[in-house]
């Protein structure tokens, strides 16, 4: 995939700045309201629980005014005024007497002043991308998280350390990292920064935290029921659902296309011998055959890489985009548990007290949380909805070039046996 | 196949006299019949129409209606097989082959299939345009009547009495005998003929496989087409690129069709090639068996004459029955003696006429044969290298209609 691209910056969709509708901005009016009261300890300026109790990544960059200001980059932001570069480079393989494993070269190159240097290379396996992605997912669970390749993969049926399988590999953990980079909220997620600029990951930590949060979250999803889902996120759902299927059809078609190209390749290179077979006991016929077996094995060869190219660029990103949407479906979910716990709330208090006036704190914060969610989650879309028309283009249109270059390749071949073929014939017909 | 006839006619000084200078001749259309066979059963079949037209009529502006008859399959073959008897020194031109072989899934192996019955009439005319063109065969009198009298045709041909020789031809043919003396040119020729049957087989099988395969890439790419545009349903920007470059992977689809059609006219003239392996193979075993009969009467004269020795001399050189039984029970008389030497020398007188019959019909069966077969190869040479340069041309063809399908697609994809 492209490492050089310069992929836009992908803004909150196309419109003005004045009109996005910012996370943060509702959480602005809710500071003048009381206190939160389950505020667990004063983390910044910010009273931003979300519903697993953990509190907002609220460090100086997610203050609303630099957050702001950030927004305003982004819009202006063309490949050239990007501020973090990473990429994922370099696989290679570790033994030691407990495991084999690979890892990768993470290098980063930043002008942000949350980094301490400006360079960063450092080598991090599997593991630890996907600890970065639960960090990532925990802690800003109302944004969706870009996929990662597959963890597991069949011993038996997979060579994990092929060069095939290994660059496939790369090329989606390099995405994910550039995805991440790319987003204006998750790029400045102390996570992240560790995972780029950190000797040792402190893992043991997370475990920890970890457990905390999945209690709270076990305790968060369940038992509410979302009264009316907003039209646009229903809308988000029954998309992705018909996209999810769509996806699954094309890689059956294209699995289905490798295998039949396979077993065409299998047929020409019997074909392609049989003409020098043939050819070892003509005279006349002798260059002819020749080149015509020359050029079938040249179209093999063609035929062999396009095939091959399809299962490493083709099918790989179709299956990320499956992973993608899945993830995007969960927090889809959590976003319609935010809402239905404030819906339960609000009737309870309503059904209550109908002579109050000022509603609850713990509501208002709900409401909050909902508002928030929501923004986060459509500026979110909006950016999803982008990249996936630039990666399908890429990809689809990625597609048509190995085509296009496979058939240029035969074509050349077929054409440069013409005068082969006809040679014989004009030096004759001088003779004549 | 018109091309054909023109490089024919350049190529060879003997066509001056051929029959294409003096008459056109096609294999116009197929029709099918229904009659009553000779077991008095209903039966299909299907005739063929050939057309014959003198060549000055039509350059002289006036192009009369050609003359024509219909045609079976079977008195095709019935031409071909009394030409085979009574030239077993050329290589015969063969027919296209009587029920498909090295067909790939989609082509029907049924006879009555049009697209076959389409392929046959090309090769039938091609059989008799390779006839007509052929300094021998072509003056022969009965393939003009063939072409020119509808009825009364069987009969003149039967008359002939070509059925029962073409009978002992084939149980000749099949026959195991050994020559002592094989020329070196015919061995190596049937040589020749065995590998090309043989190449050309293996060739025509893997390449009705790879049509197979072939075919299916090119229809699974039809999905894309219905997939893509129930995609751009769903989709608001995106739409557009992708129900168009759906429109395109149809296409793409589409096109194989085409392209395998084209390329059985290929197999068509490997095909041609395949069954003239076998006709120069008959040659050359018509040849071993002239050779044998030679050699079998030149050794049964040989024999004759050291009888003829053996009982002037009274010195029994070799076993022979008679000897021991005359050295068993005693000696003939000399008058029987006299009968049997005199009897040995019109054996060997016959013999010796016999031989040189023989040697001399050897001779001029290498020698006619030989002519023939310099002249089949240098017009294998010729077709198969043209039907090289058709197959190239056609991968060509296909290769610029599938660059020109993918960048269509592309241009929708860039769109989306």
């Amino acid at each position: 995939m492209s490492a050089g691209t310069p992929r836009a910056l992908a803004s909150s969709g196309q419109k003005p700045i004045q009109d996005i509708r910012h996370p943060l901005s509702a959480e602005e009016s809710a500071l003048s309201r009381s206190p939160d009261v389950l505020h667990p300890g004063g983390a910044g300026e910010r009273d931003l629980i979300l519903p697993n109790g953990t509190p907002v990544d609220t460090s100086s960059p997610t203050s609303s005014s630099s957050l702001l200001n950030r927004l305003q980059l982004d819009d202006d932001l063309d490949g050239e005024t990007r501020d973090l570069f990473v990429t994922v480079e370099d696989p290679k393989k570790h033994v030691s007497t407990m495991e084999t494993y690979i890892t990768y070269r993470v290098c980063t190159k930043t002008t942000r002043t949350e980094f301490d240097l400006p360079e960063y290379s450092l080598r991090r396996r599997y593991q630890d991308f996907d600890w970065l992605r639960n960090k990532l997912e925990e802690s800003q669970p109302t944004h969706l998280i870009p996929p990662l390749p597959e963890k597991f993969v069949m011993k038996g049926v997979v060579d994990r350390f092929s060069e095939e399988f290994v660059e496939t590999r790369r090329k989606a953990l390099d995405k994910f990292l550039k995805r991440v980079a790319d987003h204006p909220v998750l790029s400045f997620n102390e996570h992240f920064n560790a995972f780029l600029s950190a000797k040792d990951l402190n893992k043991r930590q997370g475990l920890a935290l970890l457990t905390k949060m999945g209690e709270s979250v076990k305790y968060v999803t369940g038992g509410y029921k979302v009264r009316a889902r907003p039209v646009e996120f229903a809308a988000m759902g029954d998309y992705l659902d018909l996209f999810t299927q769509k996806l699954g059809t094309i890689d059956r078609i294209a699995q289905r296309i490798i295998k039949e190209q396979s077993e065409f390749l299998m047929e020409l290179r019997e074909y392609g011998p049989v003409y020098s077979s043939w050819s070892s006991f003509e005279e006349d016929l002798h260059d002819p055959l020749e080149g015509v077996s020359g050029c079938v094995s040249n179209c093999s060869s063609a035929l062999e890489e396009l095939t091959e190219d399809m299962s490493e660029d083709f099918l790989p990103v179709l299956r990320e985009y499956v992973l993608y949407i899945e993830s995007m479906k969960n927090v889809l979910k959590k976003r319609d548990q935010v809402q239905a716990e404030y819906e339960t709330k609000l009737e309870a208090v309503v059904f209550r007290e109908d002579k109050k006036t000022s509603v609850p704190a713990d509501v208002e914060k709900c409401q909050d949380r909902v508002e928030c969610f929501n923004a986060d989650l459509k500026a979110d879309w909006d950016r999803w909805e982008n990249n996936k028309r630039q990666d399908f283009r890429q990809l689809l249109t990625g597609m048509s070039d190995k085509n296009i270059q496979y058939y240029e390749k035969c074509l050349a071949a077929w054409e440069s046996l013409i005068p082969l073929l006809q040679d014989k014939q004009e030096a004759k017909g001088e003779t004549n | 196949m018109r091309e054909r006839e023109r490089d024919a006619e350049q190529g060879d000084a003997r066509n001056r006299t051929s029959l294409l200078k003096k008459m056109e001749i096609s294999v116009a259309e197929a029709e099918k019949r229904t009659g009553k066979n000779a077991v008095n059963m209903q039966e299909t079949y299907t005739v063929y129409l050939i057309e014959t037209r003198p060549v000055d009529a039509a350059s002289e502006g006036t192009n009369p209606v050609p003359d024509s008859l219909w045609r079976r399959y079977s008195e095709f073959e019935q031409l071909r097989n009394y030409l085979l008897v009574t030239y077993p020194f050329l290589v015969v031109p063969p027919l296209p082959e009587k029920r498909a072989e090295f067909v790939w899934h989609k082509l029907s192996a049924d006879n009555m299939d049009p697209d076959f019955v389409e392929r046959r009439r090309v090769g039938l005319e091609n059989f008799l345009l390779r006839v007509a063109s052929h300094p021998d065969l072509s003056t022969d009198k009965i393939f003009y009547s063939f072409l020119t009298e509808e009825n009364g045709w069987k009969e003149t041909v039967f008359e002939t009495g070509f059925q029962a020789k073409a009978d002992s031809r084939l149980k000749a043919l099949n026959a195991t005998f050994r020559v002592k003396n094989p020329d070196k040119r015919f061995a190596e020729m049937k040589h020749y003929g065995d590998e090309l049957q043989s190449v050309i087989s293996q060739l025509l099988r893997v390449r009705a496989r790879a049509a197979d395969r072939l075919y299916g890439v090119y229809k699974v790419h039809g999905n894309y087409g219905r997939v893509f545009s129930e995609w751009s349903a769903i989709e608001k920007e995106m739409g557009d690129g992708l129900q168009s470059a759906g429109h395109h992977m149809d296409a793409y689809a589409a096109s194989v069709d085409d392209i395998l059609e084209e390329e059985e006219h290929y197999a068509d003239q490997l095909k041609e090639y395949l069954f003239y392996a076998d006709a120069l193979r008959a040659v050359c075993r018509k040849h071993e068996l002239t050779q044998y009969e030679l050699e079998m009467a030149a050794q049964d004269l040989t024999s004759k004459k050291q009888q003829r020795e053996e009982l002037a001399t009274g010195t029994i050189r070799t076993f022979s029955l008679k000897g021991m039984t005359s050295k068993l029970f005693g000696q003939e008389t000399p008058e029987q003696r006299e009968a049997k030497l005199k009897m040995l020398e019109t054996q060997i007188e016959e013999g010796e006429e016999l031989v040189k019959e023989r040697n001399g019909e050897c001779e001029e069966f290498v020698k006619s044969a030989w002519v023939d077969i310099e002249r089949f190869k240098e017009q294998k040479d010729h077709d198969l290298r043209e039907a090289l340069i058709s197959y190239a041309i056609m991968q060509i063809s296909m290769c610029k209609k599938g660059i020109q399908v993918w960048n269509n697609a592309k241009e929708c994809f860039s769109k989306m």
